[in-house]
């Protein structure tokens, strides 16, 4: 068979694809989330002309500009590479996913577009009431882009709506059950939240760096920290609540993910175990090694301690899914779910014993957190596209059938190209980002586009001029 | 039956629009990259960048919808072409990262080291960007192997003396654009120098269309019969003709001072024509010499579904875009980077 480094066309497309996406998916999921900030902090300024509002507003805007030019360009990759590496799967689904990928474009990228360039360069051009409608457009834009592409990958997961044509393409039959489809309600809702939270979390974590670093008095630091501390202490409860009704969904529509993700290799007939660790081993079909509480996961799957699970024992080999991957990928989310909920719950004990901004230890452990939401949600990912094999439309089309004629050295070629290219550039953004929140929000925060020196911008009073002018000497109150 | 025909033209021609909307919209966005060697002031750089920083990102969206949109009105056609210039459309993509991201990291980078690597990733990221579309329009152009419902070449079919020559013409021809773009929103002894460029880059871009016009014909008995045969050529004649006028008005007002605006307008129309005459050439072949749009098509309710969106949604599109464009209008202060 032809071969790159040992791996087959399929493989590397599959690896590739992979790649790109998941560096893709960091981008957006920060952005949804920073989008939304932004949106709240600037009508929050506008309302209570409280400058440390606006601070915020500054400071958040230069790192979202930044991650949202990544996720721009991270994203038109995708856009080409239904194409170019799974083209079958593009002619043969193209007719059901291709029109919700197309309305994605139209209704969202667009928008998003159209409108960041006056939410970041156009507040003095277009005067406040306009530049908050662009800054809630982009928001709003970033949110009907999630709800499109998570219709397609969920019509992936559950597909419905559609016939077999003569020619083998997946014809569109009735458009409301495609688009709302069995699982898309509750992915939609899971990932939406989990895009909110890896926000909160990366906002708490720099707030907690400045609280550490003596900021303690630095209103724009206290406000971020405190605005994260609640969006912690509020929704982490709720994603574990939709994530648990996400799962009872997928054991009703694709139970073999279900089973890897539980490592239920075995039946079992009066109460399966909630297993803790393991080691799954597909060979041999038995979980190694294994941890776990008795009729736990029955009692939380089917809400009765005896209830018969079935394991994939029923399942044919060549019908499973990677167990390890599935397994892992699993329990790193929701442990990291659990320890977001910890966070929260601290928050919240110490803010009602007045400390929230004296507790180091919170703030060292809110600081550990920060980047962990970008963890969870990869492998939320992970979970679930892996759970889906073999299959890439599930029980209607095979991933090994899907890919484009391309060699293996074409594709194994783009491959390298793509991960010494993307770490890279987004390893310098990254290293952009850090050094944008390595500073505090300072009063007169820059915007984005401004030089270092002396602002020469007519008009504006000398106070506003100093104020402007980003160097830390203005005292607090003007 | 009669409705999903019309369908399909509908769908070539709002595909053609929106790919034309790209090639000149991100067109002059990409030229500035490629004016940039020739701009070696830092203040020059930051005021050509900033002239387009607040639009690059809409501009590119035209490329998704231009992707998006074939992947949706003509899965086949997209799943046979983007095999066949696989190497050409990653690195296209790969280059886009580059440049795209210069705009954002070339204001946070503080040594100069790494300031001019990021002016560097703007250039080569805008330089094989636009070379990598015109060699994939010649790729196009000249055929593409197809057996069943899928491309049978090899991975270096796309690589030939014709699609080279396409992609030299592209990027003469949004070098071009840039320089009008940039005559139009500089002032000053910087306006006067990109004019000079402009009427460089103009000719090139001329010797480009034409030496791709007179190739084009003998890549295939279709495109001739299309140009020569009686009576279409009635109707093909105008548009040669009318790009002689055009490049004629051109030449002239790239010599008058007063000008600013006029030389991208009439880029524009240019533009145009040329897409008109690609049009002609390529009807009504989806993947030439191949595929028609009719057996690439996806089924009537696929394209009747989106066409009822995009109807109503891309007027809209092009209201807040314009919108845009227009809170960034006229000449850009030196003075004054944006807030």
């Amino acid at each position: 068979m032809d071969t790159f480094l040992g791996f087959d066309a399929v493989m590397l497309a599959r690896m590739q694809f992979g790649f790109t996406v998941a560096f893709h998916f960091i981008f957006p999921a920060v952005s949804i989330g920073l989008a939304s900030f932004l949106a709240v902090l600037n009508g929050l300024f506008l309302w209570t002309k409280d400058e440390a509002y606006l601070r915020l507003f500054k400071y958040w805007l230069k790192i979202f500009a930044i991650t949202f030019a990544m996720g721009v360009v991270s994203g038109i990759t995708m856009s080409y590479q239904f194409g170019t590496n799974w083209s079958v799967f593009s002619d043969i689904a193209g007719p059901v996913i291709g029109p919700l990928m197309a309305y994605e474009v139209l209704t969202a990228f667009f928008l998003e577009a159209g409108f960041l360039g006056i939410m970041i360069f156009g507040r003095d051009k277009v005067g406040p009431g306009l530049h908050m409608f662009a800054c809630l457009m982009v928001a709003v834009g970033t949110a009907i882009s999630a709800t499109w592409i998570l219709s397609v990958n969920s019509w992936m997961q559950t597909p419905q709506g559609f016939a077999v044509a003569e020619n083998g393409q997946f014809v569109p039959e009735d458009w409301w059950a495609i688009i709302f489809n069995p699982s898309f309600p509750y992915r939609l809702a899971h990932t939406l939240t989990a895009a909110y939270l890896t926000t909160a979390f990366i906002v708490g974590g720099v707030g907690a760096w400045h609280l550490l670093r003596g900021q303690r008095e630095n209103p724009g630091v206290r406000t971020m920290f405190s605005m994260a501390m609640w969006m912690a202490a509020i929704v982490a409860p709720v994603q574990i609540f939709l994530g648990d009704a996400h799962g009872l969904n997928t054991l009703e529509h694709q139970p073999a993910k279900v089973m890897a993700m539980e490592g239920h290799f075995e039946s079992h007939p009066d109460g399966a175990p909630l297993y803790l660790f393991g080691i799954p081993d597909q060979e041999a079909q038995e979980l190694k090694y294994a941890v776990g509480i008795p009729k736990l996961s029955s009692l939380i799957l089917k809400h009765h301690l005896d209830a018969p699970l079935d394991g994939l024992d029923t399942i044919p080999r060549d019908e499973q899914p990677p167990v390890a991957v599935v397994f892992w990928s699993f329990r790193v989310m929701v442990g990291i779910g659990f320890a977001m909920l910890g966070i929260g719950m601290w928050s919240l004990w110490a803010r009602f014993r007045k400390r929230l901004f004296e507790a180091p230890w919170l703030h060292r452990a809110a600081l550990v957190m920060g980047p962990s939401g970008l963890v969870a949600v990869i492998a939320g990912w992970i979970t679930t596209e892996v759970g889906r094999q073999p299959y890439v439309v599930y029980g209607a089309l095979r991933t090994a059938e899907a890919h484009s004629p391309l060699g293996a050295s074409a594709v194994g070629a783009s491959l390298i190209a793509f991960v010494v290219i993307y770490f890279v550039i987004f390893g310098a953004g990254v290293a952009y980002i850090l050094k944008l929140m390595h500073h505090a929000p300072a009063l007169g925060e820059r915007g984005v586009r401004v030089e270092p020196g002396p602002i020469r911008t007519a008009g504006v009073t000398p106070q506003n001029q100093m104020r402007e002018s980003g160097h830390d000497i203005a005292p607090e109150t003007p | 039956m009669f409705y999903s025909i019309d369908l399909t033209i509908a769908w070539a021609l709002l595909l053609a629009f929106s790919v034309f909307v790209y090639v000149v919209l991100d067109g002059f966005d990409l030229g500035i990259g490629i004016l940039y060697p020739f701009f070696r002031e830092k203040s020059d750089r930051d005021i050509m960048m900033n002239s387009v920083a607040p639009v690059w990102d809409g501009n590119e969206t035209w490329l998704v919808l231009g992707g998006g949109g074939l992947f949706a009105a003509f899965p086949m056609a997209y799943a046979i072409i983007m095999p066949a210039v696989y190497p050409p459309i990653i690195a296209m993509l790969l280059a886009l990262i580059f440049r795209g991201v210069a705009f954002e990291y070339r204001w946070r980078a503080n040594s100069r080291l790494s300031k001019r690597a990021w002016d560097a990733a703007f250039i080569g990221g805008s330089v094989t960007a636009a070379l990598a579309q015109g060699i994939i329009l010649g790729a196009f152009l000249q055929g593409i192997e197809v057996e069943g419902r899928a491309y049978a070449g090899g991975w270096w079919d796309w690589l030939t003396p014709f699609s080279i020559l396409c992609g030299v013409a592209v990027v003469a021809g949004y070098a071009f654009l840039g320089a009008c773009w940039l005559n139009m929103k500089l002032e000053g002894e910087i306006q006067h120098r990109v004019r000079i460029m402009a009427r460089g880059f103009f000719v090139a871009t001329i010797i480009g269309i034409a030496a791709v016009s007179l190739a084009t014909p003998f890549l295939g008995a279709g495109y001739a019969a299309r140009w020569f045969d009686w009576p279409q050529i009635a109707l093909t004649a105008p548009v040669p003709i009318l790009i002689a006028g055009i490049a004629l008005l051109l030449f002239r007002t790239l010599f008058h001072p007063e000008r600013d605006r006029l030389p991208f307008i009439l880029g524009l129309v240019l533009f145009a024509l040329c897409f008109l005459g690609l049009g002609i050439s390529i009807w009504p072949l989806a993947v030439p010499q191949e595929i028609t749009l009719w057996e690439a098509a996806a089924p009537a309710k696929s394209q009747l579904f989106m066409f009822v969106g995009a109807i109503v949604l891309v007027p809209i599109i092009l209201g807040y875009t314009a919108y845009a464009y227009w809170v960034f209008r006229g000449k850009l202060d030196p003075e004054k980077g944006y807030h």
